[in-house]
This record gives structure tokens, sequence and C-alpha cells, in this order.
């Protein structure tokens, strides 16, 4: 840390330079609070030096209450998960999205978070496709069509950011339920409408519409962004959707994630299905051929049709020649760690490290990191239930929040968990 | 690492954490014998540590039953020729590893004939992948890290849904996954995994220029590497393997609600347990609709 003589004006603005590293996204005000009683969280190494308390054990108690929640939850029931969604995205831009009360104004804070989800949408929902939908002077337009690339979503939306006129719900909701009719059986149909005025002015009686998407199985959900809406409320309790009123732009924020993970398929909302797919291969850079989807001749990787060996620009797709779904098996293998997780670690107290009958491994699995504390008093650690290796908290959490595999179990061939043969 | 953490670190220093495939059975068959790829990787490794005085290397040895670190330059405080003949290196190295292969061999037991004899990647990568987030919790400044994968066994289809696990984990902390083929047939797997992190993938034509290839692709910083032309792939295979009998398949049926792969047609998924309804009518429709364009 640099302390030049102009930062040096007074003390106070120092000692907030060496906080920075730990406390980097504390506002300032915050940080005054977490430094109270500060001189409690040190204590003295053996060399006599004071050093912070190793938080670590707390921090790894936080993280398996976490874990021993969302095991429960998977392991009552083999969760379906609705994992092919159709899901249209409504963006009021009536009058009442031009208001000022969100900075600087609703319909810019919309457009930024509807940005954010929709790539946490297409990351966490591989495969399923989202549509934009627009209302102005009381008439609803369709800005884009279904579809799986995020990018051509978020540029038709940011070209199309004016608000005018009336909102009218019924209308939106007419064109959805039009559209999202076609889709194939197993798609779970939903409608997300960000709402920001207080009325709608429908063309006839919105209740026939709204019984009209139940009968469709689409699962309406609405945000607001003024106040609670009776109609939106009937609409969301009839349809099983989700009615949530945003308080400021991070409650905003934190409302239209929510949406991005799958819900809980409900087992009549979709019928499940096996659909016939290709992986293509992708084809060498720099190499030449005639695609089949713009007809004409490129130069630069592409993807080969497994079945009729057409060149396609772009996955996911359709082949325009044999009708294969064609999709990157590593899109899919993005959620397959919610098919396979892994057991949660045991927690071993420390003594059992200077129990001489163990086995001696006294460095962390994972990493090589002693179990050992400094000063050669043993730490806590894990041990997997299966591979019966151990492990440092530190690799506890990386295990089961970003690898989503045991390398002790990955590394011994007649341990690894047996995935179903049956047929 | 824990000896000197006020090491400056500029952004060319590497942290190589290299994955040796010892599997026997490849070995016994590649033209290359073992010893001499030995000879290929331990001066690479070497080059490595002289090419800056900071670099650091750790060698995993990824077995046929079983996987370990066999060496870790940091713990090695003498890093010098010692005796004039062998570095203190490859002496430890190569002690490690007649360890680490006889304690794999004691693991062998009776498999079943026919199954691919691959080594447990799986293990090695995620192994590889723990040491690097340790590096990363060290503190701000660390050498930059990536892992290269010096593999001859085929894939393990079974492997797949870990070494793609691995794969997405290694994308998220940005860590380069470099590969090197010496096996018959191409490995999908490191194609995707060098594919999707950002790394290079190279299958060398001539083994016995092992070295050379490595040195010329695989030694450079990644700083550096921005600055060479280096070879492009020639294609990635995305090949994915059915849950039902763990084959590489390039064509497949999909559950609808959990996305798993299988290779043919089954009534129940095995995965989520749905059961598949309109699967006929749904197979037949796209099969008329295929049909379709060609004939009106
Ligand atoms: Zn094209
Ligand atoms: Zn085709
Ligand atoms: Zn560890
Ligand atoms: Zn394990
Ligand atoms: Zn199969
Ligand atoms: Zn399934």
């Amino acid at each position: 840390m640099n302390n030049g003589g102009g930062k040096r004006i007074n003390g106070g603005t120092e000692e907030d330079d060496d906080e920075d590293d730990v406390n980097g996204d504390l506002d300032a005000w915050e940080r005054t609070y977490t430094d109270e009683r500060s001189w409690e969280s040190l204590q003295e190494d053996e060399s006599g030096l004071l050093r912070p308390i190793d938080n670590k054990a707390l921090y790894h108690s936080q993280y398996r209450r976490r874990l021993r929640s969302l095991s429960s939850i998977a392991t009552a029931a083999r969760i379906q998960k609705g994992l092919i969604r159709y899901l249209y995205v409504v963006i009021d831009l009536s009058r009442a999205a031009s208001e000022m009360d969100f900075r600087p104004s609703r319909i810019a804070v919309i457009a930024k978070h509807v940005e954010a989800f929709i790539r946490e949408f297409f990351d966490q929902n591989p495969l399923s496709q989202v549509g934009l939908v627009t209302i102005k002077d009381g008439v609803a337009y369709c800005l884009t069509d279904l579809g799986g690339s995020p990018e051509s979503h978020i540029k038709a939306l940011m070209n199309k950011l004016e608000c005018s006129g009336d909102s009218s719900l019924q209308n939106a909701l007419d064109l959805i339920d039009g559209y999202l009719n076609q889709i194939p059986s197993y798609g779970h149909r939903e409608v997300l409408i960000l709402y920001s005025a207080l009325s709608t002015c429908d063309p006839g009686d919105i209740m026939e519409t709204i019984q009209k998407c139940k009968k469709s199985k689409i699962r309406c959900s609405v945000i607001g962004l003024a106040a609670e809406m009776f109609i939106c409320k009937h609409l969301c309790q009839e349809t099983g959707g989700i009615y949530t009123v945003a308080l400021d732009e991070s409650h905003f924020k934190e409302l239209i994630l929510e949406h991005a993970p799958p819900p809980p398929a409900i087992a009549e909302f979709a019928i499940a299905n096996l659909i016939k797919m290709g992986f293509p291969q992708r084809a060498a850079e720099g190499s030449m051929s005639i695609c089949s989807c713009h007809k004409e001749a490129k130069v630069g990787a592409g993807y080969t049709c497994p079945r009729c060996k057409a060149r396609v620009c772009e996955l996911p797709t359709e082949c325009c020649i044999c009708g294969l779904t064609l999709v990157s098996s590593p899109h899919l293998a993005r959620s397959y760690h919610h098919l396979f997780p892994i057991a949660p670690f045991d927690e071993v107290p420390p003594s059992h490290l200077n129990d001489p009958n163990n086995k001696l491994q006294r460095n962390c699995f994972g990493c090589q990191q002693s179990l050992l504390n400094p000063g050669n008093k043993p730490g806590l650690f894990v041990v997997c239930p299966n591979c019966k290796r151990r492990f440092c908290l530190d690799c506890d959490i990386y295990i089961h929040e970003s690898l989503h595999n045991c390398p002790g179990c990955e590394s011994f061939r007649h341990s690894k968990p047996v995935i179903s043969n049956e047929e | 690492m824990a000896s000197a953490p006020s090491k400056l670190y500029a952004d060319d220093v590497s942290l190589v954490v290299v994955l040796l495939d010892t599997n026997p059975f490849f070995w016994s068959s590649s033209s290359l014998s073992f010893l001499q790829f030995l000879s290929h990787v331990l001066s690479f490794l070497n080059s490595i540590l002289t090419l800056n005085q900071l670099n650091q290397v750790v060698v995993i040895a990824t077995g046929y039953n079983s996987c370990d670190y066999i060496f870790d330059s940091s713990l090695d405080l003498k890093r010098s020729l010692e005796n004039g003949r062998m570095p203190v290196m490859c002496s430890s190295l190569l002690q490690k590893l007649e360890e680490f292969s006889f304690k794999d061999e004691q693991l062998s037991k009776e498999e079943p004939e026919g199954r691919i004899k691959c080594s447990l990647l799986s293990g090695s990568l995620s192994m590889a992948l723990c040491y690097i987030q340790r590096v990363f919790r060290s503190g701000a400044l660390h050498p930059h890290p990536r892992i290269l994968c010096l593999q001859g066994s085929p894939d393990g289809p079974e492997q797949y849904v870990a070494i793609m696990n691995a794969i997405f984990s290694a994308q998220r902390s940005v860590v380069p996954i470099d590969s090197c083929y010496m096996g018959a047939q191409n490995s999908a797997f490191l194609q995707q995994a060098s594919y999707i992190t950002g790394g290079v993938h190279h299958k060398p034509q001539n083994l016995d220029g092992l070295f050379q290839y490595l040195m010329t692709i695989f030694a450079a910083d990644l700083h550096s590497r921005s600055f060479l032309h280096l070879p492009k792939p020639v294609g990635v295979d995305f090949r994915a393997s059915c849950f039902c009998h763990k084959n590489t398949i390039d064509m497949g049926y999909i559950c609808s609600v959990c996305l798993s792969i299988f290779c043919k047609h089954h009534k129940k998924c095995s995965t989520c347990g749905s059961v598949f309804g309109q699967a006929q009518s749904e197979a037949a429709s796209a099969s008329d609709k295929k049909r379709k364009t060609p004939e009106t």
C-alpha cells in the first residue's frame, strides 16, 4: 500500500486505505460499524505478532448450514426441474415507465436488469428460449421472437426504449397466448411481466383472457414497479406464477433474478419427453464450406450435422436439411451437477488427526495444504463419506460450490459413484 | 508459497500444473516408451523452472487406479544441480513416480474385459483445480496458474460428467487447460477442455520430437502467449457420453426434464424418474416433418 504524502491529510484516511483490502465492498459508514471492537478479532501467534483471528471456522459453519439445507431439499425428492423453458418477457413501455422514482428512470433500470436477467437465464437454462414483448400506447408488440441467442434480444431491446400511452395487460396476454400455443408439449410456457402502470386499458374482458392462459398452462408472473394491483395478483394466482412488487432498484434486481433458475416442474404443466438431438463437431478454424442456414460460402469454424453432414453456423439450431435438433453438448453439461450432487463431507474433530491408528493423511487430499494448524496443532477438517479422503475446509467449500467433483472419489477406480445402469 | 509471500510476481510468472498420464496400458502400446517420454518431460519442466526464477511446477500423476501429487517445486528448497549429473528435482520426481506406479499397480484388480483402458483424468484435473484454488487464496499476488495435460490414454466415457464439471469450474476461475495428446485417436474431452477454457490443444505428429512441441507450444507464459502464433484447433469434437451405457455418441435422446443423454429410446428416465409419455408420437412427428419437406 502506497501511502503518499497527499493521502496523509488526516489519520482516518490512512486507516481507510488499509481497510480497503478487507472491506472493499462496504460503504464508508458501514465500515465504522464493522470496526467496532475490532481489537477483539486479533490474536497473538507463536512469535508474538498480532494477527486477525481465523474466521475460517465461522465461514465454514455458515457454509455447512447452507449445504445441509440444500441437500435436504435435493434428497427429499429428486425434484424435477423444468429445464426447457419458453419464456416471454413483457416490458411495459407505457407513460408510467418513464417515471423517475427509480434512478434515472424506471425504464432505464428495467432495461439494465433485463439484460443481466437474459444472460443469467440462458446460463441456467440451456435449450430454453426467450422472446420479448412490449406494451405501448395500449398495444402489445412482439419485439423479438422466441430464440436462444441473448445478444439479439438485448440489441433489440436497447433500440426500443421510448415510453408513451397506456398499458394493456389483455393485449399482451392475448398476443403471447397465440405464440406459446405453438411450442412443443415438453416445454414450459412462462410469461414474466415487468409492469410499471397502475391500470390496464383493455378492449374486452381480461378475466376471460386469464382463464385462457390458465387453460394453455402458461405460468404468468408479474413484477410491479409501482404498487400492488388486484388484477396482477389474480393473474399470478390463477396461473401459478409469482407476484412481487419492487421497493427499489436492488430489490428489483433480486426479484427479476429469482426467475432465472428453473422453477420446479409441475408434472401436468409439461409432458416429459425424449427429444432426439445431435452433437455436431466444430470444424477447423479457417476451413471453408457452404453453410446450409444462410446458403453462403463461409470461411471459419462452423458445425457439422452428425446425421446429414450439412454445415450450420451456430448452435443451438435445427438442421435445415434433416430437421435434427443440434446442440452443443457442453451447453447441456452445465446443468449436470444438479443431477449428480456430491454428498456433503463429514466434519471430523481435530483430535482424530493425532490418533496413531489412523491412516496418516496429514495433508488435504485436494490441495496438499497441511491439515495441522500453525504450531502443529491439529485443525478442523472434513472427510468424504465415500472415499474417506480428508480435505481442508477451503477445499470443502470449493468442491461443493464450484467443482462439483470429489477429487478423492474421482481418483480411485473402484469407488466411483455408480450412475444407475438400469434401462 | 509460504516461504516468501512478499515475492513480486510479474505477469509472466507461471504456475504450471502438469498432469502426467502414467497408465501402463497406454504406454505399453505406444511407439514412444514411457522412459523416453519422461526424459522429454523432465527437460521441459526444467526449462520452465529456468525460464523464470519464480516459476512453479507441480506434477500430478494420472494413473490407472489412482492419482497423486508427485512433485511440487515450491517444496523443493534447493533447486540446484547437485553432483553434476541429475538435478535434485528429477531425482525426487522419479523417486515419487516410482512409488506411485508401484502403489497404482497394487490397486489393480481384475477388470471386466473390453472396457476402455482409460486413466483417471477427472481425478487429477479435480486435484489440480483444488491446488490452484489454494494458490488463489494465498493472496493477491500469485503466479498465473495453468494446467497442462500430457495424456495418451483414450477418454473414459464414464468420467464425462466429472470432466465437464472440472472444465466449467476451470472456466469460471479463468484457468486455461492446455493439452498435449499422444494417443492414436484424438481426445474429445481434452479438445473440449482446451476449447472451453481458452487453452491450447495439440496432437503432435511425431512423438520423437515431443520436447520441441512442448517447448514451442506450451512453455511460454500466458502473457507472452498472446504474441505467439500457436497451432489453431483442427476442429473440436463435441461428442457426449450417454448416461446409460457410457458410450461416446454424436446423436442421442435427451430427457426434456433433466437433460440426461441416452443413446436409445427408454420408457423412463433413469436420472430423474420421468416417464416419457408421448414419445412415440413426438418421434413420429419429427420424422414426418423430415419427410414432408423433400416430397411436397
Ligand atoms: Zn449460415
Ligand atoms: Zn442434418
Ligand atoms: Zn485443501
Ligand atoms: Zn470422495
Ligand atoms: Zn447408452
Ligand atoms: Zn430425466
